[in-house]
């Protein structure tokens, strides 16, 4: 136990001294964090959007105005089919259409209910969900004054849908697919990084010599690197909640004990790269490669999984951050407890043993 | 008679149907320098891996300071000291760090430690640059100092794998002065290096061809035998019948 103690006293040390394993450690998910937020606070200002009016009745000409008198929007009107409506989007500069069906006011004071339908493009999930939420939030104003609530016989409905990207892939994603993403880089590369170092230096020899048992040399790098990331993960938590106002809404608790089981996991990748590699390039490039472009693809927090073909659906079930991805989006994004997760949480679970048991495997085979 | 501390009796290692050590028999003595010669590819570096027990023999008996390869490499580990051809200290540790690091993993308690170190920085006249990063030390005085870190825990036996290599002559001559002082205190030195001059140092010298141990004497009667001049004539002349190419 004193001799682990040693050795993770050295692990520290190197991680200290190193200011390129610092920057990545802890600069660059504060990098990370700012940009992703300042991607996704950004406002529209000045987006163009089309309103096809089929109606033209004094109702619709009010809310044309109310939209126009709005610094958000540069409003195009024409009365387009639906069809058009594709069209018109991948000409690109449009990014919704605002659709009054004939007869709204009709509608509006017959049945007591009319409906708007926006459009909005998808492929720019951010400015969609933006252009969204203000449009929705003109048509209530609108009807709040027009209609006070205390005598509410007409409502106007607003019905949104965002073409191309019907998952709304909102911008809170982002905050969970960016931890996972972190988590994996920090962990799996460094510590492969870490040990395959050693090997280079020929340290690893005077390591396998010493009484020291081989596995534990495995845990004593491993510790240190659990450590940090798990500081490193508050550290993204609370960059989130104080800088980006990101409310947690599940338990904090349940929170920890997931992202250390995927730190535990990347960390076990981490110790597999390192079995199979002598060269420290070697190491980050597989981490690199091997990681971060199915981190990036496969879970879900760029690109949704669902429009993907099957083929990668099937894929990115092995994919370790995709699960933690889902299970960080329920938890945090969504207040879920541990019975909506469990299921993720055990395969997770079975990654970390597999790989685990893997990566011990291959060290002893090595040293026979 | 002389205490043994390595006992090796036909000791071979076979990778599918390739000998790398073939039938290897020697003894090696308390506090002898034993020089262990051979040519690149010759099967050194596989006979010292099993003597520090990191692999194991295919046939063959061989035990080290009293403990069977077989059944207590743990043991062996525990009496042994190692420093390979590779700089084997951490450079972004300081020179105590770096010592503290490695005597505890040999179990060396805090106190001792301290002692020891304090001695050490005292011998080697390193008692300023005690706190300096190992990696801003010349090159000649790492290896040095790699050296007095793997005696450090006080072994039975210290394996050197080329432990001068890439240093000076002035440099060497130090080093070998340390081997000395070591060899005097007690602890075997078993050394492979590819310097004629250095296997003039040592007590016997074995040299091995092809996984086979082709000669084993002191470098006095070697020459008479080989009617050679020096070792460098006597390494030549056995090299030479080496059917396998090195690596």
């Amino acid at each position: 136990m004193k001799k682990l103690f040693v050795f993770i006293r050295k692990e520290f040390y190197h991680v200290f001294r190193d200011p390129r394993t610092l920057l990545i450690m802890f600069g660059l998910p504060v990098v990370q964090i700012i940009l992703f937020g300042f991607a996704l606070t950004s406002e529209v200002k000045n987006a163009d959007i089309l309103i096809s009016d089929n109606s033209r009745d004094v109702q619709t000409m009010q809310i044309t105005r109310k939209i126009k008198a709005s610094s958000y929007f540069i409003v195009h009107e024409a009365t387009i089919g639906d069809r058009e409506i594709e069209k018109t989007f991948k000409k690109g500069s449009i990014k919704a259409v605002l659709v009054f069906p004939s007869r709204f006011s009709d509608d509006l004071f017959h049945n007591g209910t009319a409906q708007i339908q926006i459009i909005a493009d998808g492929s720019d999930p951010n400015t969609a969900k933006t252009i969204i939420n203000y449009l929705t939030a003109i048509i209530s104003g609108y009807q709040q004054e027009n209609f006070p609530a205390a005598a509410r016989p007409f409502q106007i409905t607003t019905e949104s849908r965002m073409l191309y990207n019907e998952n709304d892939n909102g911008s809170l994603n982002y905050i969970p697919g960016v931890m996972a993403l972190i988590l994996m880089l920090v962990c799996t590369a460094l510590t492969s990084v870490s040990i395959v170092k050693e090997k280079e230096l020929g340290t690893m020899e005077v390591l396998l010599v010493s009484p020291f048992k081989p596995v534990m040399v495995l845990i004593a790098k491993a510790v240190p690197y659990f450590l940090l990331s798990l500081v490193n993960f508050t550290l993204i938590l609370l960059l989130s909640v104080f800088l980006l106002h990101i409310e947690v809404k599940g338990n904090w608790l349940l929170l920890f004990f997931e992202s250390a089981l995927f730190i535990l996991t990347c960390l076990s990748f981490g110790l597999l790269i390192s079995n199979t590699t002598n060269a420290q390039q070697t190491a980050l490039l597989i981490s690199m490669m091997g990681m971060m472009l199915p981190t990036i693809i496969f879970t879900g927090f760029l690109f949704p999984l669902e429009n993907m073909p099957w083929i990668f659906q099937v894929i990115a079930n092995i994919v370790p951050s995709k699960w933690y991805f889902i299970i960080i989006k329920s938890v945090m994004l969504k207040g879920l407890g541990f019975e909506y997760v469990w299921k993720e949480t055990l395969i997770l679970m079975g990654m970390t043993f597999l790989l685990l048991a893997i990566a011990l495997k291959n060290f002893k085979i090595r040293l026979q | 008679m002389e205490e043994k501390v390595i006992v090796c009796k036909e000791l071979t290692k076979q990778f599918g149907d390739f000998y790398a050590v073939d039938k290897i028999s020697f003894d090696v003595f308390k506090g002898e320098i034993f020089g262990f010669l051979g040519a690149n590819g010759a099967g050194k570096t596989t006979a010292m891996r099993i003597l520090c027990g990191l692999s194991f023999p295919s046939s063959g008996e061989a035990t080290v300071a009293g403990f069977n390869v077989y059944k207590q490499p743990e043991s062996i580990k525990k009496n042994i000291g190692y420093m390979s051809q590779k700089f084997s200290l951490y450079e972004n540790l300081s020179i105590l760090e770096n010592i503290e690091f490695f005597g505890g993993v040999y179990g060396v308690s805090r106190k001792e430690i301290k002692e020891r170190s304090e001695k050490l920085m005292i011998d080697l006249g390193l008692q300023k640059e005690a706190k300096k990063m190992v990696g801003s030390l010349p090159l000649g005085w790492k290896q040095k100092l790699a050296f007095s870190v793997a005696i450090f825990h006080r072994p039975k036996i210290v394996f050197l794998d080329e432990p001068t290599g890439g240093v000076d002559p002035v440099t060497r001559r130090q080093f070998w002065d340390m081997i000395y002082d070591a060899s005097a205190s007690g602890i075997t030195i078993f050394v492979t290096t590819h310097y004629m001059d250095e296997a003039e140092y040592c007590n016997r010298v074995s040299v091995m061809v092809d996984g086979k141990m082709e000669a084993l004497d002191s470098p006095g009667n070697l020459k008479k035998q080989f009617s050679a001049e020096n070792m460098d004539e006597v390494f030549y002349q056995l090299a030479r019948r080496a059917v396998r190419k090195g690596d």
